[in-house]
């Protein structure tokens, strides 16, 4: 196992750059996310990591070696495809051993390896069925059994589960999850699916168009958004943005929205002109008192809670509350903001301004 | 009344289409039993009119079809009584065997360049299609069209120049110059058909490979080829039937040593008078290799036919 190290790492093809000069750390054990919507350069990067795209320039290190230039078989990385790639001409075993073979591996120890893979996979019972009509679950473990059985260094994963039906993929995440832990693998795992990376990632990069947006743990990227493609990106329903045209001054606590003073964790940085109030729909408060008011649209009911669709001087507003609050469309009612989770952007550059809040939370590696 | 399916035919539809088809099996299979059938005809029953259907069979058209004779004194006949069951067949015309005939050469010939060329169609092709469908190659779609438009004129049309070129570079009548020519015919298809073929194989398989620690070349050997087996097979029996049936090149630049089959038998006819029984059984055994080839790899041809039609 082994520490991933990314530097200034960038893709052209042709005309066209799918990954701007990306930078981070993967630490050795992690479950590492890269997030992103398609096309971001996300799955780009996953195939420079793994050798199957060189780089335009920049560095890989993996283990402290610098791989960037060399080819996929000297990496000694496993990964999992989407589609799987199961070798179709193969029967299960084969296709689990078939890397070992490649190593040149004796027999015997190759079928002990077998072995122990098909218990931890629990496909004993399959090994000998040709792989065109296995289940998609099976496909998918006999995948991960030929990423495992060699040790690599790391593994590398694209949209493993995006073959899967929904019903299906949220056991397969978790037996990924557990399988990780257990092995304790460096893990480096592309999805577009911001709930599949909160939920299994210690790390999530957030990508959009070729560059990096933001880099941290899940909690991170959820309550200290860097940037307003990442607060958009991640949670669902998204973050509600309320622009306004105002200031903000170092040091200040409140900020003004159509005549209402808001409280903000203490900002560190002075900005004015077009600025956002970015408000999770979770901390929306509905209350009779508050003066910001807001007309009702809408109300989802989901269960334990409902998403109420509000209209407000500042565009709308998506608010998650219990669901017995009583709220009928049509009427107005006062909105407040649970202050510690606020957080303010630059309209313009779509950045963060920093707070006491997200102070320390940016690194990009 | 039974329940209508949309799906299914009907009993009546069932029975038109079989009726069709077999009507079109018949009407496309009639010249071939023709030849077949006045391979083992007289040659009087051969072009006897009205034609008959049913005649006595005999292997003589195959004798002639192997065997070089001459007309015999008496004498000579009377001293020398038929040896073997095809002597007897000769000495009915009062004619003795001197010697092997050269059908048997040509059609060695025949398959030397055929699958020659065949083999070399397919291993350049396949090559050439792996590079085109995988690789970025400057210029790949002008290229591709290039290789293409050697087939937008029919061959023969630069019959004259090839006769002329194989004859500055002693060429002419070898093996190697037929197969090379019948094999830049056959690679402009070779690669367009087999590089539809490995399109239709996803990278996954090769990358897969890469990642289990092959090269690039094992991982097209291992992964890929076994996966384009059906479009190879298919591609190679097109490329077959072309250069086993060609003629016009074969009349051309052939005379000898590397004649093969299609040029030599229409001259068997002049051997001894019209002796159709013997063209038709040169005919008959001309078309042997192909059927078999094509019979024994036809699961392939089909899938490759309606290959990528369907998605799996």
């Amino acid at each position: 196992m082994a520490e991933i190290v990314i530097k200034n790492l960038r893709k052209e093809f042709g005309d066209f750059t799918a990954v701007q000069s990306s930078s981070f750390t993967i630490a050795d054990g992690e479950f590492f996310m890269l997030l992103g919507p398609s096309g971001c350069g996300k799955t780009t990067t996953l195939r420079m990591i793994a050798g199957l795209e060189l780089p335009t320039s920049g560095e890989i290190y993996i283990g402290g070696e610098e791989v960037g230039q060399k080819p996929a078989s000297q990496r000694d990385i496993a990964f999992v495809f989407q589609m799987f790639a199961l070798y179709p001409h193969m029967n299960v075993r084969r296709n689990i051993t078939y890397p070992l073979v490649s190593q040149g591996m004796p027999r015997a120890q190759i079928n002990e390896k077998l072995k122990e893979v098909a218990r931890i996979l629990g496909i004993e019972a399959i090994l000998d069925r040709p792989v065109g009509g296995l289940s998609g679950g099976d496909r998918q473990r006999v995948a991960l059994g030929r990423a495992i059985v060699r040790d690599p260094k790391a593994f590398m994963m694209d949209e493993p589960l995006g073959a899967l039906d929904a019903e299906f993929r949220e056991r397969m995440a978790e037996e990924l999850r557990a399988l990780h832990d257990r092995m304790g693998a460096t893990t480096v795992y592309v999805t577009h699916d911001q709930l599949e990376a909160m939920q299994m990632g210690d790390k999530i990069v957030v990508m959009n168009h070729g560059v990096v947006e933001q880099f941290g743990t899940p909690q991170e990227i959820y309550d200290k958004p860097a940037t307003m493609f990442v607060a958009d990106f991640i949670g669902s329903p998204s973050m509600n943005f309320l622009r306004f045209d105002g200031m903000v001054t170092e040091g200040a606590s409140t900020v003004t929205l159509d005549g209402s003073d808001f409280a903000v964790p203490v900002q560190r940085e002075a900005a004015s002109g077009d600025l956002v109030l970015g408000v999770r729909p979770e901390h929306v408060v509905l209350s009779d008192g508050a003066a910001y008011r807001g007309a009702v649209r809408a109300a989802e009911y989901l269960g334990t809670t409902q998403i109420v669709t509000l209209e407000t001087a500042n565009g709308e507003v998506k608010a998650r509350t219990g669901a017995a609050q009583p709220v009928r469309p049509g009427e107005t009612v006062g909105l407040d903001f649970l202050p510690q989770t606020l957080t303010l952007f630059d309209e313009k550059t779509g950045r963060a301004l920093a707070s006491d809040l997200n102070a320390g939370a940016f690194g990009h590696g | 009344m039974s329940a209508h399916s949309v799906n299914e035919p009907s009993g009546r539809q069932k029975w038109i289409a079989g009726t069709l088809v077999i009507a079109y099996a018949l009407i496309t299979m009639i010249p071939l039993v023709w030849i077949v059938a006045t391979g083992f005809k007289s040659p009087a029953d051969a072009i006897s009119y009205p034609p008959k259907v049913v005649f006595e069979p005999t292997l003589e058209g195959y004798v002639n079809l192997f065997t070089t004779r001459t007309r015999q004194t008496e004498d000579y006949l009377a001293a020398n009584p038929p040896q073997t069951w095809y002597e007897e067949i000769v000495r009915q015309y009062d004619m003795v065997i001197v010697g092997p005939s050269r059908y048997g050469e040509r059609f060695l010939n025949s398959i030397i360049i055929g699958f020659g060329s065949t083999f070399l169609s397919i291993f350049l092709g396949v090559l050439a299609a792996y590079a085109f469908s995988r690789f970025r190659i400057p210029l790949k779609d002008d290229l591709l069209f290039f290789i293409l438009s050697t087939r937008m004129m029919p061959p023969i049309a630069v019959a004259i120049p090839i006769f002329l070129m194989y004859r500055q570079l002693g060429l002419s009548d070898t093996h190697l110059g037929m197969i090379l020519l019948y094999t830049a015919v056959n690679i402009s298809l070779a690669v367009w058909l087999l590089k539809g073929f490995i399109d239709e194989i996803p990278r996954e398989y090769e990358e897969a490979a890469l990642i289990d620690g092959y090269t690039r070349f094992q991982a097209f050997y291992k992964v890929v080829l076994p996966q384009a087996t059906t479009g190879i097979v298919a591609t190679a029996i097109f490329c077959l039937i072309f250069s086993w049936n060609e003629y016009a090149f074969a009349v051309l630049l052939t005379s000898g040593t590397a004649q093969t089959a299609p040029p030599f038998i229409p001259t068997i006819i002049g051997v001894g008078g019209q002796d159709w029984p013997a063209v038709a059984a040169g005919a008959t055994l001309f078309l042997l290799p192909v059927m078999i080839f094509t019979v024994a790899l036809r699961k392939h041809l089909l899938r490759g036919i309606t290959f990528g039609a369907v998605r799996k």
